[in-house]
């Protein structure tokens, strides 16, 4: 078995399940004989054809509202909307047709569709290539937002996507699409959404994070275990809806919590696992919560790129100040 | 300088606006039985619009967008539809859905603010969408849909509808050009009634028409008089037939004149000139139809009246039907939970438990 990047884990992914199931459509943008930009859809449209994998006219409400009409009658879309900088004409369709189908139809109509988008910074690219709104979509009830870290997990968490009955937007961290291979096995097996994973097991302090953030996260963690501090590492997967039990329970445990967050610090992801943790387990907290983010700027441009994103060294900072608390 | 393209866009009307005919009419217009049926349908809406205006007006409906002088657009191109034609309507697409197969109590508990007024409980209606507020999102999904019927190879087709404000967006544009690149079966109507709200057509676009947007998208169009139900259901039908039969997309836009306000929630004497109205009266399609029956000699006024009292029982039923289910059988607390998701998240289980211990408190 060869090792294999994120975003070939993405491509055997739905190749994989393109196989399986022909109720499956993939297009959007250069999608086609490019194969996309970052190549997650290479050798799809010689493999399954004109029909099942289409290029696009270029324009995102389509993509997006085509989805919905596809998926009303029964089709699995798979759009590909080009960099998560560009989701916003699709936002529209995306929040007021498929987020809520199903229970504005009172289940009638239902909206299968796994929207792929690689987001996130750290690439040095242009401009609105780079911003991480994963919190946009979560905060919208009726949408499930997922989050791959590694290879493996792109696999297994695409195709649990692409098999759920509702509307998966599913969010690659581009920084990480070939920043490190595993041994995939293309064995149809999905990981389940909605479910932490729990990357290592200690005892002194719980930090959590998703996407490409989980590298710094890990890197930071063996940095602590140095010291002679055990950590658990949990990785949120799926930011909506999340897992809070696996998350509580980790709290309880080691009674400090980090949160890592690529994106702006207000009003993230992290601010609603810390209000979380704040109502259920205040009590088995040690130490306030610590947050880790990106700054509550405008994403810069790439030379400032790296004064923005949350490196190793900010997450030890904050670590050993909720570590040190009491 | 050389043309690179020149464009002309048709305008059809069998009615004038004193109910004779300019042209000969098709064949579906020389019998009397199917006009009955179309002024039938039309004095139905009417009905039903003033007596859900009236019902808002008591408070017992929420706001709700008439069809008033607009009747003969939703009916004559809905009424072109087949059974196993999919439906996408818009706010004011009350017509259109009638004539598919949707209860005219469902669309009444929809406005009443009840969500299963979009379940569409008739079958044949049952791959029809939801009502589309936001403005133009309804013709990405009439071509999505459409993509849906021509991977399959049906022989079947999409119709939606619009209003002449609602093509300023992007999303119409967008949805036409994906129509016309890949030849979808797609109907979309264009109701021109005159104003978005309280804006005149004239400062939503510089074209002389708005068929003609769609021509810059290669989709057939035309420009038919909306307030001739003959014109329209003609138009409708060869583009329906068309769509069915691999032909691909058609826009057709109907002029017509919206009589009332935009909504319940609106006064349309803050804009509209009271000569302009009263001029679009005389020309409104209910009046149209009636008046070219009554010049064929066979039908008598007490025969289209008895047509309009049929409809007012018929609206009585389904009103009837509209109250049963608010008064009696009213959704519950846990509804807003059970249709989010297939299997609704463990997160959000408490807050369901929650909705529940608190009903009826």
């Amino acid at each position: 078995m060869d090792a294999i990047t994120l975003i070939e884990a993405v491509n055997l992914a739905l190749a994989s399940e393109m196989a399986r199931d022909e109720s499956i459509l993939v297009f959007g943008e250069d999608v086609g004989l490019n194969g996309g930009v970052f190549r997650a859809t290479d050798g799809l449209h010689a493999k399954f054809g004109d029909d099942r994998v289409m290029d696009t006219p270029l324009a995102e409400a389509m993509i997006a509202g085509l989805s919905v009409g596809l998926a009303a009658q029964g089709f699995k879309p798979v759009p590909e909307i080009q960099f998560m900088g560009f989701v916003f004409p699709a936002f529209n369709q995306i929040a007021t047709a498929a987020a809520r189908m199903r229970n504005r139809t009172r289940g009638r109509l239902s909206q299968p569709m796994t929207i792929r988008m690689p987001y996130g910074g750290g690439i040095h690219a242009p401009e609105h290539h780079s911003e991480s709104t994963e919190a946009l979509f979560a905060h919208i009830p009726g949408l499930k937002v997922v989050i791959p870290s590694n290879p493996t997990r792109a696999y297994g968490l695409l195709l649990a996507a692409l098999r759920d009955p509702d509307p998966v937007l599913f969010l690659e961290p581009k920084r990480v699409y070939r920043l490190v291979k595993h041994e995939v096995e293309d064995n149809g097996e999905a990981f389940p959404l909605e479910t932490c994973f729990i990357d290592r097991e200690g005892d002194d302090i719980t930090l959590v994070s998703w996407g490409a953030m989980m590298h710094e996260t890990l890197l930071a963690a063996t940095e602590l275990e140095k010291d002679g501090v055990t950590v658990d590492v949990i990785d949120v997967a799926t930011i909506a809806p999340m897992d809070m039990g696996t998350i509580f329970e980790s709290v309880r445990k080691t009674g400090r919590l980090v949160i890592v967050q690529e994106a702006p610090r207000s009003g993230g992801i992290g601010s609603e696992i810390a209000a979380e943790v704040a109502e259920h387990e205040i009590m088995s907290l040690l130490a306030p919560i610590g947050r880790v983010a990106g700054y509550d700027t405008v994403m810069p441009y790439a030379k400032l790129e790296g004064q923005y994103m949350p490196s190793v060294e900010r997450i030890l900072e904050e670590a050993r100040r909720i570590l040190d608390f009491s | 300088m050389k043309t690179a393209a020149s464009f002309e866009i048709g305008y059809q009307q069998y009615l004038d606006e004193n109910a004779k005919p300019v042209n000969d009419l098709p064949a579906f217009a020389r019998d009397e039985k199917s006009l009955m049926q179309m002024y039938a349908d039309m004095q139905f809406l009417r009905v039903l619009d003033k007596r859900a205006v009236g019902m808002q007006r008591i408070g017992k409906m929420r706001t709700y967008p008439s069809s008033l002088g607009q009747e003969a657009v939703g009916i004559g191109a809905g009424g072109a539809l087949n059974e196993d034609d999919v439906v996408i309507p818009y706010y004011r697409g009350t017509g259109m859905m009638l004539s598919h197969y949707i209860h005219a109590h469902e669309i009444l508990l929809y406005w009443g603010g009840d969500e299963r007024g979009t379940c569409y409980k008739d079958e044949r209606a049952g791959q029809d969408f939801p009502i589309a507020v936001p403005i133009a999102t309804q013709i990405l999904h009439a071509a999505g849909v459409a993509t849906a019927i021509k991977l399959r190879g049906e022989k079947r087709c999409v119709m939606t509808e619009i209003g002449e404000g609602g093509t300023s967006e992007g999303e119409f544009y967008e949805g036409l050009n994906v129509a016309g690149i890949w030849n979808l079966p797609m109907v979309t109507i264009v109701n021109n009634n005159q104003w978005a709200i309280s804006v005149p057509s004239a400062r939503q676009t510089k074209a002389q028409t708005y068929a003609q947007k769609a021509l810059a998208a290669g989709v057939d169009c035309l420009q038919v008089d909306g307030n001739d139900i003959i014109a329209v259901r003609d138009a409708a039908r060869q583009a329906v037939e068309k769509a069915r039969n691999g032909g691909g997309p058609t826009l057709i836009e109907a002029i017509c004149y919206r009589l009332g306000d935009h909504t319940t929630a609106d006064d349309a004497s803050r804009y509209h000139d009271p000569e302009v109205a009263k001029a679009a009266r005389e020309r409104e399609p209910v009046k149209r139809l009636g008046d070219y029956l009554l010049s064929l000699g066979n039908i008598k006024q007490k025969d289209l009246d008895a047509v309009e009292d049929a409809a007012k029982d018929k609206v009585e039923e389904e009103v009837a039907l509209y109250f049963d289910q608010l008064e009696n059988h009213p959704q519950k607390a846990a509804d807003m939970f059970d249709y989010l998701y297939a299997e609704l998240p463990e997160k959000t289980r408490p807050q369901r438990e929650e909705a529940i211990r608190r009903e009826g408190k």
